[in-house]
């Protein structure tokens, strides 16, 4: 299909304003080469795309990023309190010095950027290759972006069970920053890892997270999106699992005003688990969008997405999320749920929630709800001498909490709990 | 202690009546108790004085310790001294019952100038008072009521009594749902919070809950008013004739 004039000038546009890395005969530079041909056949995306319906890609897509304040808070760093392997990103730059030594038992860790030229033949089968198997049946172009001209990043290859989980650190310092991360995780057979992700990056930040779980291996992904206020993101996890894999992911936002975050999902072992959760909070001009695209390829697969959003003052909150069921994918069990937490008549949130099933002994279920907080419920709280306002952000923290338990591990999710309830607290005063 | 004057309830919504000039006099170091039929008005009145939404006081006041708490939000009545055992306590997912009444004591202390409790502090106390009605450190972990049966609910109501001490306790039908057992063990509880400085109103529709939570006085409403007080022996002679009989008394 040809691209309108407008797409093709907009995409034109946004490429003149990068500067490509080094070109060459490897690998690297052949999948960046590949990925910048697939985006100029299907062009940045636009308002008229379906699949940008809810959220306008322009912030996203413009040659130059919108400034966005470094936002100061006096509050610990998230996961300060767990024992990690630390790995800083400053505005999208790996910072060595503020980092820690990258060597973990079990874990193989190469910067992309120090990559260029060495032949490390998984990330080759890997690198922008599970990004392009998720460019159909969706065009997903701002991925194909970030595999073209990703200059930094991790590749990391789990051939055991990581002792520690590995903490990628997203400071964001400077009001203009563009950063474009693009990591490529690859767990071997019985592999496991637990990654965890925090911090605004920059003032826009396009991340992409190809995940290939092999068979039996566990990958455990916690993510705290930075609250900076006017941070703008666009991140893809693209996973792809093997025979009785788990991957379990889940995201915690609050504030940004733009936010779109892709996940894309493929069951292609039989007996594999995925499951992917998030918590939002937004307030004004806060919109989130998560949109979530699960393949079940294999048999006795087991899906579920989970996402709740509360939105006030005018934000906005969008889940578009897919089951697709292939032909053969006997005994899949699919959930799907999002919900809205709506504190006044301002916000809104727009759900699309489908399922697509081409085999015949399925379980599949989707819902979706909006809702305002229960009027008898705030009265017991109240009734019990809570005010007003903190029996709301209890109610609040109850309802994100059906996504939060979604964690596997306690203490993680006690400290996704605790940073919920201090940045209500902070915004009561 | 909390002296209700003439109280005049409608529905905020339409024009249906429900309380009809109501008068009581809760003294310290008393139980009083209320009996009367369904849609006598009981509930209403302990959501009233609890200060529910949906009822419009048309007429009358509620004072406790020479304040009329009809003009207050719920939490200040909480914080006034005021509690309300639900005859149906809400579910409260996702929000740990310790954590909540964490707040609600904090928040009460907070709202009366008194320093806020600390963990350790809170901790010892919420121990001690959970073992009197059998609570565990599990149940205590547990979200708000989630799962509970019957019993623990109505248990769990009189644990958040204890630990907010409030002078002015009212129970609405607290024995419903209940089996003996239960029962017994919550009258303990509240047996336990008797106290010369407390006023207590026992909402109920039948005898059996005041036979373990002996009452000083008893009264009984119906259609909106108070039409007879007396002492325990008024509930006795409600469970063995009835309310008609009372009621023809009366007309």
């Amino acid at each position: 299909m040809a691209l309108t004039q407008a797409k093709l000038d907009a995409t034109e546009a946004r490429l003149a304003a990068m500067d490509a890395p080094a070109q060459g005969a490897g690998w690297l530079a052949q999948a960046r080469g590949g990925a910048v041909a697939r985006l100029r056949e299907m062009g940045l995306p636009g308002r008229r795309d379906e699949y940008w319906k809810f959220t306008r890609p322009d912030s996203l897509i413009a040659p130059e990023a919108p400034r966005a304040a470094v936002f100061e808070i006096d509050e610990a760093p998230m996961f300060d309190e767990f024992d990690r392997l630390k790995l800083v990103f400053v505005d999208g730059v790996f910072d060595p010095d503020s980092s820690d030594d990258p060597s973990l038992a079990g874990v193989e860790i190469e910067r992309l950027s120090d990559v260029a030229d060495t032949d490390i033949h998984w990330a080759r089968d890997l690198y922008g290759v599970l990004e392009a198997r998720g460019q159909s049946p969706v065009a997903r172009p701002l991925a194909a972006l970030n595999t073209g001209y990703a200059k930094d990043g991790f590749l990391i290859r789990v051939t055991g069970r990581a002792e520690r989980p590995i903490s990628l650190i997203y400071r964001h310092e400077t009001d203009s920053s563009d950063a474009i991360l693009h990591h490529v995780v690859r767990l071997e057979e019985g592999a496991e890892l637990t990654l965890l992700e925090n911090g605004p990056a920059a003032a826009r930040f396009n991340k992409v997270l190809e995940v290939d779980i092999a068979d039996g291996a566990r990958f455990n992904h916690i993510r705290a999106q930075g609250r900076d206020h006017e941070r703008r993101a666009a991140t893809h996890i693209f996973a792809r699992l093997g025979a009785e894999s788990v991957f379990k992911s889940f995201t915690m936002s609050v504030n940004g005003v733009m936010t779109r975050n892709e996940c894309v999902i493929e069951l292609t072992g039989d007996d594999a688990v995925a499951h992917v959760a998030g918590a939002a909070m937004g307030d004004g001009d806060f919109h989130h969008d998560d949109t979530v695209f699960v393949t079940h390829d294999a048999e006795r697969c087991e899906s579920r997405q989970v996402f709740k959003k509360v939105l006030r003052n005018g934000a906005v909150g969008v889940f578009q999320g897919k089951i697709l069921v292939k032909d053969g994918a006997q005994k899949t069990d699919g959930y799907q749920i999002s919900q809205s937490l709506l504190l006044d008549d301002d916000s809104q949130f727009l759900a699309k929630p489908e399922l697509e099933i081409y085999a015949d002994d399925v379980a599949c279920s989707h819902g979706s709800t909006t809702g305002a907080i229960d009027a008898d419920t705030l009265y017991y709280l109240r009734s019990r001498g809570v005010p007003e306002a903190e029996a709301t952000d209890l109610l609040v923290l109850s309802f994100l909490a059906q996504a939060v338990e979604e964690i596997e591990d306690e203490a993680l999710r006690e400290a996704i709990t605790a940073r919920l309830d201090a940045w209500l607290a902070r915004r009561r005063g | 202690m909390l002296e209700i004057k003439n109280l005049h309830v409608k529905l905020e919504d339409d024009d249906t009546v429900i309380l009809k000039g109501v008068n009581l006099n809760l003294e310290p170091g008393k139980v009083h108790a209320i009996m009367g039929p369904n849609g006598s008005g009981k509930s209403t009145l302990s959501y009233v004085l609890s200060g529910r939404d949906g009822y419009e006081v048309t007429e009358g006041e509620a004072w406790l310790d020479g304040v009329n708490i009809l003009d207050l939000e719920p939490e200040e009545r909480a914080a006034a001294g005021l509690f309300l055992a639900f005859q149906y306590p809400v579910e409260i997912p996702g929000v740990s019952n310790m954590t909540f009444l964490r707040t609600a004591v904090n928040a009460q202390r907070k709202a009366r100038g008194e320093e806020e409790m600390n963990s350790t502090e809170f901790l010892k106390l919420i121990r001690e008072r959970a073992k009197t009605l059998d609570i565990d450190a599990d149940m205590l972990k547990r979200p708000i009521n989630v799962g509970f049966s019957g019993g623990e609910k109505k248990r769990n109501e009189i644990l958040q009594m204890a630990m907010l001490e409030p002078r002015m306790c009212i129970l609405d039908e607290t024995d419903s749902g209940l089996d003996v057992d239960a029962m017994k063990l919550v009258a303990k509880g509240v047996n336990a919070l008797r106290d010369p400085n407390r006023a207590f109103l026992v909402i109920t529709h039948y005898q059996r809950l005041l036979d373990h939570i002996e009452p000083d006085v008893v009264h009984i409403m119906s259609d909106g008013r108070i039409i007879k007080t007396g002492g325990p022996e008024l509930a006795i002679e409600v469970e063995k004739n009835g309310y008609a009989d009372i009621k023809a008394e009366v007309a």
